[in-house]
Order: structure tokens, then C-alpha cells, then sequence
């Protein structure tokens, strides 16, 4: 199994989410910065970590998903292979339309950065895969700009879909219908803002986010 | 050539960033303000000749996110 962390200038979650990767997988992440314009061809699992990818210039995560390794991501998803966006990684898949919506600035204008419960609303996929419907898990968020948001026949179309991954069981940034974290339609790439790679060892204080993971690599054993 | 490119929220996109601004303005005891929205402006020093199409296309492929925000565009001789 070959999976990859991209990183951008400004990213500053890459480093704990390769160390994510490497723990449920046992192998390091190939590392690739956003000018490179090809993927290891036999890729399995990208992350686009979190972190302020150039700056935020512009808006969050528009800068990023223009740059060459993109297009890459795009042709690696579209053949099938999983793609996790967190943070920053998150808004830089909406950006690129790979994830419908956008993440506008928080609600309250306040940078929140705290843990935060969350329901796993759909346990179906991949990523969700060691998780039961309905639990409730703990990650941490750390975002200015987390606030989901969608015209209502997206957001419709999201929840009729089951591509709810993740929804906040209380109010963190005002996002429509709560939501943390969807799929796109082929359920093999997933954006969230609640960061799971903060919460995977017992000296983190919680592991809530290991089975997410572990969950992925369990999916990717099966399926070869 | 110069274009300028303002891009505003849509309407019904929440706005923090003009909230806060017309807070701001109410703290200073300017009354009257019913609503705040903060947008951005662009300024583009284009090639003579560069197409009305292309500058469509740099707002639409980058400088705005239709998705929540509108655009428009002026020429300045």
C-alpha cells in the first residue's frame, strides 16, 4: 500500500498526519510538495493536511488547489484512490471541486480551537468504516474558516446521499446543518474540518481518531 | 489596460467580517447603518488586446468562488 502527504507552503499539519499514515500503515508517506505534477502511480491514500497553504491569500485553500500536484490529486481520485482532506485540506478540496460547497469564515468570527463532539452520521464508508452510526467521537478543531456552506439542494442532496460523513453535536462554527466532514460521490474522498491525526496515540490524551485510519487501511486490504 | 475586479458575497452568505465592521461603526455612534457587507477589489494591469473572455475566465477559474460569491468587472482605460 503507497500512500502520500502533500504539502504546500503554509501547511503545518503534514508532519502529524504522515505520522498518522505511517502508524496504521507501518510504511513512511512519500512526501510531495505542490509543484511536483505526478503521484507515485500506484498511489492508495493521499492527505491534504491542514495548515494555512499560502497563506490563506486570496481565500482559504484557493491558491493551493490550483497548483500543479492538484491536478494530479484529481486524476488519483478519479481512478479511485482515497483522498483525505483535513483543515486546510478540506478547504482546498472544496476549492478544487472535488467536494461540493465552501468553507466560509466561522460564524461567531472567532478562531475556535478546542475538541469538539462529533456523530459519525454515516459509518458505511470507507473512512468511517470501524466507526458504529450514531457514536459519538471527540477530535479537536483549530479553523477560522470552518463554517459549511451549500445552497440547499446540495446540502439536500449530501444527507439524501448518506454523504454526511461527520456532523457536530454542538454549535462550533455555524456550519449548515452542523456538518463536519463529507464524501463525494463515489465515497472515496472525504473532507473534514475535526482534526482525527491529533487524536491517535494514548499520549495525545484520546484516540478517537485512530480507527478512522485504521479503518482506511482495513478498507485498502480488502479491496486489493 | 487595467481592469478591476470587485468580488462581493452573495446575498444570504453570511459576512463576519461586515458584522463586525458595522459594530464597529455603531461603537463610533454613527446611527443609521442598517447593513455592512465587506467585498474584495482586484486590481489587473492586463496586456493591451487581452479578451473580454479572458478576464471572465481569471474571475471565474480563480479571483471568485461562484459558488459563494459574485463578480464584476470593470475596464479602466
Amino acid at each position: 500500500m503507497r500512500s502520500a502527504v502533500i504539502v504546500f507552503p503554509g501547511s503545518n499539519c503534514d508532519r502529524d498526519l504522515a505520522v498518522a499514515f505511517e502508524t496504521v500503515t507501518g510504511a513512511k508517506p512519500a512526501m510531495i510538495w505542490h509543484r511536483d505534477t505526478d503521484l507515485p502511480a500506484d498511489i492508495d491514500l493521499i492527505g491534504v493536511p491542514g495548515g494555512f497553504s499560502y497563506g490563506d491569500y486570496l481565500r482559504s485553500g484557493a491558491m493551493a488547489a490550483r497548483s500543479p500536484v492538484m491536478q494530479a490529486v484529481a486524476k488519483a481520485a478519479d481512478r479511485g484512490a482515497y483522498v483525505l482532506g483535513i483543515c486546510n485540506g478540506f478547504q482546498v478540496l472544496t476549492e478544487s471541486g472535488l467536494l461540493p460547497g465552501a468553507l466560509l469564515r466561522n460564524a461567531g468570527g472567532h478562531f475556535v480551537c478546542r475538541d469538539v463532539a462529533l456523530t459519525v452520521e454515516n459509518a458505511q464508508s470507507a473512512f468511517t468504516s470501524r466507526y458504529d452510526a450514531g457514536e459519538t467521537v471527540t477530535y479537536p478543531v483549530a479553523h477560522h474558516d470552518g463554517n459549511y456552506f451549500a445552497d440547499a439542494a446540495t446540502l439536500d442532496r449530501l444527507e439524501g446521499e448518506g454523504r454526511v460523513a461527520l456532523r457536530y453535536a454542538e454549535g462550533v462554527n455555524g456550519s449548515a446543518r452542523n456538518i463536519a466532514g463529507i464524501l463525494n460521490e463515489t465515497g472515496n474522498v472525504l473532507g473534514m474540518m475535526p482534526h482525527p491525526e491529533r487524536v491517535i496515540e494514548a499520549a495525545h490524551g484520546k484516540t478517537d481518531g485512530r480507527r478512522l485510519f485504521e479503518g482506511l487501511v482495513e478498507g485498502l486490504m480488502t479491496r486489493a | 489596460m487595467k481592469a478591476r475586479i470587485f468580488v462581493t458575497l452573495k446575498g444570504g452568505v453570511l459576512d463576519p467580517q461586515g458584522k463586525a465592521i458595522h459594530h464597529a461603526l455603531e461603537g463610533l455612534g454613527f446611527g443609521g447603518v442598517n447593513d455592512v457587507r465587506a467585498g474584495k477589489l482586484i486590481e489587473l494591469d492586463l496586456a493591451d488586446g487581452t479578451s473580454d473572455e479572458d478576464i471572465d475566465a481569471m474571475c471565474r477559474k480563480l479571483l471568485a468562488n461562484t459558488v459563494i460569491e459574485n463578480y464584476r468587472i470593470e475596464k479602466v482605460a
